[in-house]
């Protein structure tokens, strides 16, 4: 088979994971190498579907031994199986990272015969790239559940990244669905890689050429849409995993109908949840860099995302007594609270109010759109002028705002699918 | 009031802005060689280096260091009339000190902060979407940028590909970024044209766009989504949105040369040509 009929077929089969991601590490060129590395990642392009392709994301091999519902590359699933040899996936990443198409390679795969076998196939093929290629650009790599944990320590010190996928929001979803896999068998890795890195950048204090494991930290990904948990569950699962096991990042796949398994939605008619996915990427943005806690976010009276609401206006229109916020004098961690305003304005208006007293008119010229922030703020004391508004039109409003941005019509009505479900 | 015209460098633009300071006089606007008269009273000046010199040591000591990355930074935008803001700036810079760069709801401030924050886009955008072709064992690219990234975007390739060579043209600004193994410079040059690519370099470019073609997932098409990341404005010169032979062709740019390839091959190779 030829390199190219290898590449589509196990690029399709890799591109259901949604992480791509080349962040959280910097390393400058070195001479006799090729490629660099910067903490804030770099996207080389989007896809028709709108998501950054920054690595080369591709399977080893699609063969796999596991039989799990929700995947394209379930044993059971009739597709054309085929695996890259070491040599031409180091080529390859070679080549495509030279014409800049990509930051460097994410490299998952099926598990071949069993996934002792598999983390080795992986390894020889990244040393070979970072050893005979010189290859010093990014890698992503998946940690395979159930591999001694020797194999995935010396594939951590080839990776940057690795990622065990936690793959369903519940245990009980992963025994129905992916009987080969269970809860423990996900998290033990998980555990072990994030004390291996720990004890690496223990020992490169130490030592400046202790070796790197997984210097950029691990992620993981989950599938929603396929399984009756709800969002609350969900956001206290991803603060637990960032909490409990140190991950970087939590990636939420809407779940895409590759199957007709008799405990999966029905593929006929099924939209993927993508709205819910947003909500889901919102919250978690809340939580890692606007001080939110899960349980602000959505709690036992309030167990799912509002349709029609951000989940940070949300939480504002639910807290009255927060608001409003004097942009003169409340401090950093208040401000990031205001709908509309995020990071970026934040630091800004600390800033710029060390110079003088702030106006609406100043903070509009901070680049701060206030659509949605006007209803929240005051500027020495004062409410924007002229505006009049009851907690009920400021409901429409953002609730108008918000359909506005997300392209009205469509994407609406996903919601209602999955909220008979999710209960 | 005075309108000055200079030679459109940085050493050109800070001899004029000595020369302001020193008279006393507000610069009514900035003129390049190229620029028609004005009605206003008009100053023409070489660039003086050992003034340009000093006064660029001075943005640093005088106000601060980061101050004086602003100014070098805000000469590379395509701000409108960006000398004349950034001599605004400097103005007070050197009364105020470095507290000028805490007044963010300044008028000028703002315009010259959304213009280096554009720029800054523009430069994260490029580093991840120009494309390389590999001509005679030549990374061989182009862009055609807005503001003049080209300067901030060499080091980055120059340290990414360190055993390369390479060589990346700027349509806008008339400018090549020449590498050969870690050393670089860069030059103006009027004229580029990419050479016909081989065999094993159409055999990539068609596994990327067929890598780029299946990565998609088809459930969730969302051209809109894509173009809010990726304007469309980048797309004529990525190897995916083209085939071969319209990269080939030296596409309708801002290039002068803009001379589209008729397959006569004596004049489609690589080729620079220095101002």
């Amino acid at each position: 088979m030829e390199v190219m009929d290898k590449l589509a077929i196990l690029a399709d089969a890799a591109k259901y994971d949604a992480a791509c991601t080349s962040s959280g590490v910097t390393r400058g060129g070195r001479p006799g190498t090729i490629g660099t590395a910067s903490n804030s990642g770099c996207c080389h392009t989007f896809s028709a579907d709108g998501r950054c392709v920054s690595l080369l994301k591709v399977l080893y091999t699609n063969c796999c031994c596991y039989d799990c519902a929700y995947c394209v590359n379930r044993r059971s699933n009739d597709v054309p199986r085929t695996a890259f040899t070491p040599r031409e996936l180091a080529e390859l990443t070679i080549q495509f990272y030279r014409r800049n198409y990509i930051e460097g390679l994410f490299l998952s795969s099926a598990v071949l015969k069993s996934p002792d076998y598999t983390t080795e196939r992986m390894i020889e093929a990244l040393r070979l790239l970072r050893t005979e290629y010189r290859f010093n650009g990014y890698i992503h790599a998946k940690a395979i559940p159930g591999a001694d944990p020797g194999l995935t320590y010396e594939l951590g010190l080839l990776a940057d990244r690795l990622s065990v996928n936690i793959e369903l929001p519940s245990e009980s979803s992963l025994r129905l669905l992916a009987p080969d896999k269970s809860r423990a068998s996900i998290l033990e890795p998980m555990a072990r890689i994030r004390d291996r890195a720990a004890q690496s950048k223990a020992e490169l204090k130490l030592y400046r050429h202790a070796p790197r494991f997984a210097p950029a930290g691990q992620s993981t990904q989950m599938i929603v849409g396929a399984t009756p948990e709800s969002d609350r569950h969900i956001l206290a699962l991803t603060e637990g995993l960032y909490r409990k096991y140190r991950l970087k990042r939590v990636f939420f796949s809407a779940y895409m109908p590759v199957s007709n398994h008799k405990s999966l939605p029905a593929p006929v008619g099924f939209k993927p949840p993508l709205l819910r996915e947003h909500r889901l990427y919102q919250a978690d943005w809340l939580l890692r860099f606007y001080g939110f806690t899960a349980g602000e976010i959505l709690d036992e009276g309030h167990p799912n995302f509002d349709a029609a609401l951000d989940p940070k206006s949300d939480w504002a229109l639910r807290h009255p007594e927060f608001f409003p916020v004097e942009l003169n004098r409340a401090d950093y961690e208040a401000i990031l609270r205001v709908p509309g305003i995020g990071m970026r304005g934040a630091e800004r208006i600390v800033a710029a109010r060390r110079y003088g007293p702030l106006s609406f008119e100043g903070v509009k010229r901070l680049g701060i759109v206030m659509k949605r922030a006007q209803y929240f703020i005051t500027c020495s004391g004062r409410m924007l002028p002229g505006l009049r508004f009851s907690p009920e039109s400021v409901y429409r409003r953002l609730a108008g705002l918000e359909q506005a941005a997300l392209g009205g019509g469509e994407s609406w009505q996903q919601l209602s699918l999955f909220d008979g479900g999710a209960g | 009031m005075t309108a000055y015209r200079y030679d459109g460098t940085f050493a050109g633009f800070l001899t004029c802005v000595w020369d302001a300071l020193e008279s006393r006089t507000d610069p009514a606007a900035f003129l390049l060689p190229e620029d028609s008269p004005t009605f206003w009273e008009e100053r023409s000046l070489a660039a003086d280096r050992g003034r340009a010199k000093r006064l660029y040591a001075a943005l640093a000591r005088r106000v601060s260091p980061a101050f004086q990355k602003l100014v070098t930074r805000g000469f590379l935008t395509c701000l409108p009339e960006k000398e004349l803001a950034l001599f605004t700036l400097i103005r007070r810079g050197l009364q105020e000190g470095d507290r000028v760069r805490l007044d963010l709801s300044d008028p000028v401030m703002a315009d010259v902060n959304l213009a280096l924050t554009k720029m800054w886009t523009e430069w994260d955008h490029l580093k991840g979407f120009i494309r390389f072709s590999e001509l005679d064992g030549v990374l061989v690219g182009e862009i055609e940028p807005k503001n003049r990234v080209l300067p901030l975007l060499a080091s980055h390739f120059a340290a990414r590909y360190s055993g390369e060579r390479i060589v990346l043209y700027d349509r806008t600004h008339h400018e090549v970024f020449l590498s050969d193994r870690g050393r670089w410079r860069l030059l103006p040059a009027e004229d580029f044209r990419m050479g016909p690519a081989g065999a094993e370099e159409r055999a990539y470019r068609a596994m990327w766009r067929t890598y780029f073609d299946t990565i998609a997932i088809e459930g969730r098409l969302n051209p809109k989504c894509q173009s809010t990341h990726m304007p469309k404005r980048y797309r004529h010169v990525m190897t995916e949105f083209l085939t071969d032979g319209e990269m080939e062709r030296s596409l309708p740019g801002q290039s002068p040369a803009g001379s589209l390839g008729d397959g006569n091959s004596g004049q489609r190779s690589t080729s620079t040509t220095r101002r």
